[in-house]
């Protein structure tokens, strides 16, 4: 499993080993692969405290910490092929490199809930910068793409000295920046099975462009005005991307079903508490932000 | 003779800023200048048991390892010359004890920042960690002392004490107790704080290129720390990229640069990282208030008292103190309206957090958010209009000049004026329909006011009151034409934002009849200027303009006198205007300006004597202050389902006097509200109770972007100050000062209806939630 | 032992051939080792955006890039903005609106802007450009003079 430490504010307190301030990167050996299988090979050789560097937007600052402190870095960024949203048997792939300022411009009949939910991604910067694979990677519990990830049942294609694997998102994020791929693997591509035209992503942050505080996704069939199926994901209230256990079939489409399914999700969560707010503040965003999210999936 | 004093002058400074050619210290390092790291405290109390270089000496790329010990143990003592103060040292580099997390034990000087910051996780120090006293109730309770026998508080005033207030308060038809809340927050300038020193062996002086707003005290502090005479220091302020207040104070670091450089012979930088600027570098504003006002049935306010507690953290800034804050909130608490009977008790408390400075506002963003929450509650209890409360309150058209309870001199100001305008603005505006349209939608809306003034350009005889052993105020300006007929002028304020070279040069020109491009300004040069005290406490136009425009218009009065000579005229009929020395009243007889600097300094020998010999003043400024005043108002919406809350718009009206350039001052007051808005909604400097900060991130100190900013829409009153060179008056803060109880009042209004009412900035969120 | 890489890589349309440490950030290799000090580092974990320049015309974080990442690429920073002495729309624009005052913030809000600017086929709104000018800290100006630059000179440049 891969292993980060938490850049937040209170982990680094209780670490007091560690002086204060330091914002330039630990010493490391830089390589580069130029396909899939030399980066494979090159992680086996340089050994578990390898890290793939890709867009590097949450990485590079974990390392301008020296909170993440790889001894080497294999750049993947110049591996051709990985660039791609294609539709594939009524499903999508997204190849691990694709930008997320692609994934934001680029509409995909069925699937607009991911171009939309990358608006919420950091800032425009961030977003032509940072990838698909790299944010899947981090298995940050409040990411777009992982809780999409989860709220589609996406799988995660991994490569590795084994081969090929493909790990449904649902196993996939194992809570704080812990996931199901080994050190020596690597995503290539993430494949939605099938489309989602009924979705929704929305979240709350004080300030735009920030993590969200709770971040709320929705996903209806809906026949009518009647849900046929339902399923709600959230981040930023426990260590991974949560399945809320709200089945709202056999319901109406309707303001009073989604505030209803806003309060059982809320009450289903016991979210943590840091600065950004307490978990009783996270339970009533939840609240309102599953309510937000499955009127939009519905609209 | 104000063709340039007025006008929408774009900035001198811009060019060089927008082509990527500023020159920030961070933009000074050559390839032998090496790289200094603090090692700091990972405890906000401990006792150093020892400290071993040994391993980080041994790292790649470092060259020393500096102590305290090492440096002779230098310190900095800020002194108050009162009873009620008790002066602490700040170490440069604490050496037995330190008192807040983040505070520098020893410095790692390396060939670059990166072998530098791995030099500093080598140092091992051996701590033995101590009580925390984490906020002001534990240094209340004083059963953990921050510095031993002081008993946690190091200043306590009692500035006013009207023996009639119990009386008053026992007897009015209206009592209000309230308690009111600040948080720490940080000015947060973009560029952190930075050094650069190198020994000049040619001039024996060590030269301190530092970002500050203070090079004087700069200079000062680093000779009185290091007990050198001050013409061995001189300090360079290049670009410097905001300030805000965190620069007006003096930086341990930058005594332990320069005190580097000495020994090692070699240029030392040291460029703070973020991480550093959020814990180490000084904070502000946090601070609580106990408050009773009485008021009659009509809601005029009788009486006041209010016990003013100020958390000033682990140290007394040097050079203004640790009493900055208490004094300022006791002294001006009462603000534009007519107080009758007042009484402030204002005191310091240590804890063990970052020292707190001045930030732009200084108290004032405080006690303007206490009067102003005390009118609405006041208007609320007795059913008087929430606006035309203040009316009934504020000092009004005629009553100027007005003397205080708190024996401070209003001088001329627009108080009814700008309230009555900004009313009249957003009504126009359609603020009131607005708020009713997003209150359809859902949303609760809000609209709040806030009147206040904001006393600027304090001179040495209104500091002298806080009895600082080092006293500023003054500033001294020194203009010279060349004999091209243009000027240089050097000035003791130093800018860094404030488009000071542009609008000093503005000022010039029309003294001395040229074009602002044929002047330019010197600042931030101990070696170049008059000893002066830089640029805080929105001071520089009145104080440092005012003596260049003094200055110049002793030049102005020499070439008047050249040209006199010359066209054989009387000096009085000599007018400066547009480069010409003409004639009042004869049209066609003039010489170029530029002609008599030529004669002047060439042909000196053919001028009577007091015209000879060069075209140069120094002057000399010294105010006793004059106040500025403006209206702010807020519409705010809040999410119900999220608690957001967020200002939609927001309307000023200001007077700030003679305006020198519109546009420097409209960005000043942008940037101010922009500043209070933060103050009001998103910026808090947390601790957790072991005294670890906890906001060491711009991911956990939010800064607002422009996604949470409004526009902002200005208009201005012009009312000169008598007590000013220019009639200007100063204006660098009033947009931080005026806005958070501007906006705490929306939210109240906003939230009224559901019986919520906060007195605490900021209000957050969850706050509105709970 | 350093981990050093020799690099090459064009800016402002200048090659540059360097050894670099592969820790050094793309801001550092730019300020320090190739003497374009217009680029500014104001907080190093990508949120205040002062640092911002093009690599290979995408606007990045050039703290969160390693310098030997930018091996083969095309960057522009806030030098190369200017057509020589001639400030460019965009740079007049910032003046004229006085979007700047303490200019720290202003190259990495420059070549934001820039970025932005160049992909737009409309005039977008205030709101579009408040939305994307939130990528970046300015802390002095309030950001107005700021978004009205960009939207002067959207419009200018849509003709």
């Amino acid at each position: 499993m891969v292993k980060y430490d938490i850049p937040s504010s209170s982990e680094r307190s209780e670490d007091k080993d560690t002086e204060w301030s330091v914002v330039k990167p630990a010493a490391f050996t830089y390589h580069r692969a130029y396909d899939v299988n030399d980066t494979i090979a090159q992680l086996a050789e340089l050994g578990p405290d390898a890290k793939i560097l890709a867009g590097g937007q949450s990485l590079v600052a974990m390392m301008n910490f020296r909170l993440a402190r790889p001894s080497a870095l294999v750049d993947i960024t110049r591996i051709g092929g990985l660039d791609f949203l294609a539709k594939d048997a009524g499903g999508l792939r997204i190849g691990a490199l694709t930008r997320h300022r692609t994934v934001e411009t680029t509409k995909v009949d069925g699937f607009e809930v991911l171009s939309k939910a990358a608006r919420w991604i950091g800032h425009y910067p961030i977003r032509c910068r940072g990838t698909f694979g790299g944010s899947i990677a981090h298995g940050d519990s409040t990411a777009e793409w992982c809780l999409l990830t989860v709220l589609l049942e996406a799988w995660i294609v991994l490569q590795g000295p084994r081969g090929r694997r493909e790990v449904p998102a649902t196993e996939f994020f194992h809570g704080f920046f812990m996931t199901a791929a080994e050190p020596d693997e690597m995503i290539v591509e993430v494949r939605f099975p099938r489309p989602a035209p009924h979705a929704a992503l929305t979240e709350f942050s004080q300030r735009q462009g920030d993590f969200a505080v709770v971040a709320a996704s929705a996903r209806l069939d809906l026949a009518e005005n009647e849900i046929l199926t339902s399923r709600i994901v959230l981040g930023g209230v426990g260590p991974q991307p949560a399945v809320v256990d709200v089945d709202l079939a056999g319901q109406p489409a309707n303001e009073e079903t989604w505030r209803a399914a806003g309060e059982a999700a809320a009450a289903q969560v016991d979210p943590p508490s840091d600065g950004h707010g307490s978990g009783a503040y996270r339970k009533k965003l939840t609240a309102t932000l599953v309510a937000r999210a499955l009127a939009e999936a519905a609209a | 003779m104000t063709a340039w004093v007025g006008a929408r002058v774009p900035r001198k400074e811009d060019r060089r800023m927008l082509l990527g050619r500023g020159r920030f210290v961070a933009d000074m390092a050559r390839a032998n200048t090496l790289h200094a790291s603090f090692v700091r405290s990972p405890y906000a109390s401990a006792t150093i048991r020892s400290i071993d270089v040994s391993a980080a000496r041994q790292v790649e790329g470092v060259l020393e390892v500096l102590t305290g010990k090492d440096l002779g143990d230098p310190f900095l003592q800020a002194v108050l010359e009162r009873d009620e103060f008790t002066p602490t040292k700040m170490p440069m580099l604490a050496t037995d004890r330190v008192r807040f997390a983040s505070e520098p034990v020893a410095v790692v000087i390396a060939e670059d920042a990166y072998a530098a910051e791995d030099g500093a996780e080598a140092v091992e120090v051996e701590w033995e960690t101590g009580p925390v006293v984490p906020d002001i109730a534990a240094a209340l309770e004083a059963a953990t002392e921050v510095h031993s026998g002081t008993g946690n508080c190091l200043v306590d005033l009692v500035m006013f004490d009207d023996p009639a207030l119990p009386g008053i308060f026992a007897n009015a038809p209206l009592t209000i107790e309230a308690t009111f809340r600040s948080a720490r927050v940080s000015a947060l300038p973009m560029e952190g704080r930075a050094t650069l020193a190198e020994w000049d062996d040619r001039d024996g002086q060590v030269v301190v290129h530092t970002s500050t707003q203070v090079p004087h005290q700069t200079r000062s502090g680093i000779a009185q720390a290091l007990g050198i005479p001050e013409r061995s220091v001189r300090v360079i302020a290049p670009d410097v990229g905001g300030g805000f207040g965190q620069k007006c104070v003096v930086s341990r670091e930058e005594v332990v640069l320069a005190a580097a450089a000495m020994r090692l012979r070699r240029p030392v930088i040291w460029v703070e990282d973020r991480q550093e600027n959020l814990t180490a570098s000084v904070h502000g504003h946090e601070q609580e208030y106990e408050v009773t006002a009485a008021f009659d049935a009509d809601g005029r306010i009788l009486g006041l008292s209010a016990d003013i507690r100020c958390d000033i953290g682990a140290y007394s800034v040097y050079p203004f103190t640790c009493a900055v804050e208490p004094l300022m909130a006791a002294t001006e608490l009462p603000g534009i309206y007519k107080v009758p009977a007042y009484r402030a008790r204002g005191r310091g408390f240590a804890t063990n957090k970052a020292p707190t400075a001045p930030y732009r506002g200084v108290s004032r963003p405080q006690i303007v958010l206490v009067m102003e929450r005390l009118m609405e509650k006041a208007a609320a209890r007795l059913g008087v209009d929430a606006v035309d409360i203040r009316r009934r309150n504020m000092i009004l058209p005629g009553e100027f000049p007005y003397t205080g309870v708190n024996n401070i001199t209003y001088d001329e100001g627009s108080y009814l004026e700008s309230l009555d305008l900004t009313e009249k603005k957003i009504t126009e505006a359609g603020w009131y329909a607005e708020r009713d349209r997003l209150r359809e939608q859902g949303l609760f809306a809000g609209i709040g006011f806030s009147c206040f003034s904001e006393r600027t350009a304090y001179g040495t005889p209104t500091m002298s009151q806080r009895r600082m052993r080092m006293t500023p105020g003054y500033d001294t300006a020194h203009v010279r034409m060349d004999p091209s007929g243009e000027v240089i002028v050097t000035t003791g304020t130093s800018g860094h934002g404030q488009g000071h070279e542009t609008t000093f040069a503005q000022i010039v020109a029309d003294q001395l009849g040229i074009h602002p491009d044929q002047v330019r300004l010197r600042q931030g040069d101990t070696d170049l200027t008059s000893y002066g005290w830089g640029t805080f406490g929105s001071r520089s136009i009145v104080i440092g303009g005012g003596a260049a425009r003094k200055a110049a218009g002793t030049v102005a009065g020499r070439l008047r006198k050249v040209a006199a000579h010359l066209l054989e005229v009387g000096e009085d009929d000599v007018e400066l205007t547009q480069g010409e020395a003409g004639v009042r009243g004869v049209p066609d007889v003039s010489l170029p300006i530029s002609e008599l600097a030529r004669i002047v300094h060439f042909q000196t020998h053919q001028l009577p004597e007091e015209c000879r010999y060069g075209l140069e003043a120094r002057e000399s400024a010294d105010p006793p202050g004059t106040f500025s005043n403006a209206c702010h108002a807020v519409l705010v919406s809040v999410d119900p389902g999220t608690g957001e809350i967020r200002a939609r718009k927001f309307m000023v009206v200001e007077d700030c006097g003679v305006i020198i350039n519109p546009l420097v001052v409209d960005g000043q007051v942008r940037g101010g509200v922009a500043q209070g808005i933060a103050a009001a909604l998103y910026e808090r400097i947390t601790f957790d109770q072991e005294g670890q900060p906890t906001s060491t991130t711009l991911m956990d100190y939010l800064v607002p972007t422009a996604g949470e900013i409004c526009p902002i829409e200005i208009h201005h009153l012009e009312t000169p100050s008598q007590f000013s060179e220019n009639g200007s008056k100063g204006m660098g803060e009033g947009g931080t000062i005026g806005a958070p109880a501007a906006v705490l009042n929306a939210i109240n209004d906003a939230l009224a209806h559901r019986g919520i009412e906060f007195d605490h900035i900021p209000v957050l969120p969850e706050d509105v939630l709970s | 032992m350093k981990d050093i890489h020799l690099i090459a890589l064009t800016v402002n349309g200048e090659e540059h051939e360097i050894v670099v440490e592969s820790r050094r950030t793309l801001a550092d290799v730019l300020r320090h080792d190739l003497g374009y000090t217009g680029t500014h580092i104001g907080c190093e974990h990508g949120i205040c955006g002062a640092c911002t320049v093009l690599l290979d015309g995408q606007p990045v974080r050039a703290c969160l890039v390693f310098g030997v990442q930018a091996d083969g690429c095309d960057v522009r920073t806030v030098e190369g903005l200017s057509d020589g002495e001639e400030l460019s729309d965009l740079q007049k624009a910032f003046s004229r609106c006085h979007g700047l005052q303490c200019g720290f913030c202003t190259p990495g809000f420059l070549m934001l802007s820039e970025a932005y600017l160049s992909e737009q086929d409309g005039v977008p709104d205030e709101a579009q450009v408040r939305e994307v000018m939130a990528s970046n800290i300015c802390r002095c100006t309030g950001y107005q003079g700021i978004v009205e630059a960009v939207r002067q000179v959207a419009e200018e440049r849509a003709g």
